[in-house]
């Protein structure tokens, strides 16, 4: 025991050397896979606070593409307002709303506003930190949209006062897209290799596609609303070994001057993510399985 | 004391650089990744013990990784440079700690060749562990061979130019003071 110890004593810078490695890759490892970082929640408080200060001069640089932002969704808005038709077309209305009963209107998702007070799209895995945490309501899972209403990523870790998001350009973010000229879905997803390049998986050949057509925001997502701009196609070949086309899609947000975001909930979402886990479990459990 | 404020603002004043600078300017290229931080544990004292450089180099690898929402990744590559540090300095400067004449190293303390490789072989252990860590969880071999070379240039030429545009004040330490 004592050689034990003086071996150790003998060699104590080495043994924190592997120590303080070992540390690291804990947290690196635990990060990548569940996005629970240690510590990172005290943490996130602390930078949170210095990059919302820092935010402030940022953001004075780009209020002007802000700006044209904020009057497009407005200028969208006004022609969504009831005022401007003489009959009202119901079933567009109620689809939005997600109603089945017309005299009662069930709200699905809930929009709030914030702020973007740090992001990168130099990395592979990319993050952005939001001003608003559980204390406002904000929870994980919610997707984020940008000022315009295009699609930007999705909250995964949150504390009290911020929260923070997985943007798009993050090679292990999955979107359920969809196209909206002929419907067919697929899953978005980024390769880590240029920031205006995401790829449009799981579109069969037979699907007729041209450059510039509408990558739209699925309505099998839990997370995000339906029909929310993702991007646009930006260039198509065919691959000769499988099925599918490769399709390159622009994305719609400006990753590098995000400033006001929507982080929107879907109230429904714990029953969907409820109802989907329990059908598996009842068709996949061996116990279960029928005869 | 007025010695650890100086050290105290100079990390300070790296990190912010590199979070809300390097970090922020758009890159020359998606391999050019420039990053400075790390110059911190090259110019830590001679005289700290290995103990405390490691611990140093850890705490200045978590503080960047909490900005840039990676943790762990700079934390290893910091600590690895901070353990082999004083061995190249061994190395290049065979000598007790006592006889050294500057307080840290730099230029004037260690000659231009001696420094120069001391800069390159640590930006270079740091870049290659660093991109390597990340070539374990994503990337292709050719982005990881890009990244570590490119990024190391990339670097050795801030730190130069840091090097010659604020020249750090150092007192030459003599047996008669």
């Amino acid at each position: 025991m004592r050689n034990v110890l003086l071996f150790i004593r003998r060699y104590h810078t080495f043994f924190l050397f592997l120590l303080l490695q070992i540390v690291s890759w804990w947290f690196l490892a635990s990060f990548n896979r569940f996005h629970q970082a240690r510590f990172l929640t005290t943490a996130q408080e602390i930078t949170g606070s210095i990059n919302r200060r820092y935010d402030r001069v940022e953001d004075f640089f780009q209020l002007r593409a802000e700006n044209q932002r904020v009057h497009q969704l407005n200028d969208s808005l006004l022609n969504l307002l009831p005022a401007n038709d003489l009959v009202i077309d119901t079933q567009q209305f109620f689809r939005q709303e997600g109603a089945a009963d017309s005299t009662k209107r069930l709200r699905r998702y809930m929009y709030r506003s914030a702020t973007v007070i740090y992001n990168s799209i130099q990395e592979d895995k990319n993050y952005f930190q939001l001003d608003r945490g559980s204390n406002h309501g904000i929870r994980e899972n919610m997707a984020v949209l940008n000022a315009d209403g295009s699609a930007v990523g999705v909250i995964v870790l949150v504390s009290p006062n911020f929260s923070q998001g997985m943007s798009l350009l993050h090679v292990q973010q999955r979107v359920n897209a969809t196209l909206k000229k002929t419907g067919e879905f697929g899953t978005l997803e980024w390769d880590g290799a240029h920031p205006d390049r995401l790829l449009l998986k799981g579109i069969p050949k037979g699907v007729f596609l041209k450059i510039g057509d509408t990558v739209l925001t699925s309505s099998y997502s839990f997370n995000f609303p339906p029909g929310k701009l993702l991007g646009r196609v930006s260039s198509l070949s065919t691959d000769k070994s499988t099925n599918f086309h490769i399709i390159e899609v622009q994305p719609a947000a400006n990753f590098r001057n995000l400033q006001q975001v929507f982080v929107v909930e879907n109230l429904q979402m714990d029953e969907q993510v409820n109802l989907n886990r329990d059908a598996r479990k009842r068709i996949e459990d061996p116990k279960n399985r029928r005869p | 004391m007025s010695r650890f404020f100086r050290y105290l603002f100079r990390g300070l004043v790296l990190v912010s650089v590199q979070v809300y600078l390097l970090n922020k300017v758009p890159h020359l290229h998606r391999l050019v990744v420039p990053s400075l931080y790390f110059v911190y544990v090259l110019w830590l004292p001679f005289s700290l013990s290995r103990p405390a450089l490691l611990l140093i180099a850890f705490l200045l690898g978590i503080t960047v990784d909490y900005f840039t929402l990676t943790p762990g990744l700079h934390a290893a590559a910091c600590v690895l440079i901070a353990y082999v540090r004083p061995y190249l300095i061994t190395l290049l400067m065979p000598r007790d700690t006592q006889d050294f004449q500057y307080p840290e190293p730099s230029v004037r303390a260690m000659q231009w060749a001696p420094y120069a490789l001391y800069l390159l072989v640590l930006t270079f252990l740091h870049h290659f562990y660093l991109t390597f860590l990340q070539w374990l969880s994503v990337g292709s071999f050719w982005s990881f061979l890009g990244k570590t070379f490119l990024g190391t240039l990339i670097s050795l030429l801030l730190i130069f130019t840091v090097d010659l545009l604020f020249p750090r004040q150092q007192s030459y330490r003599t047996n008669t003071a």
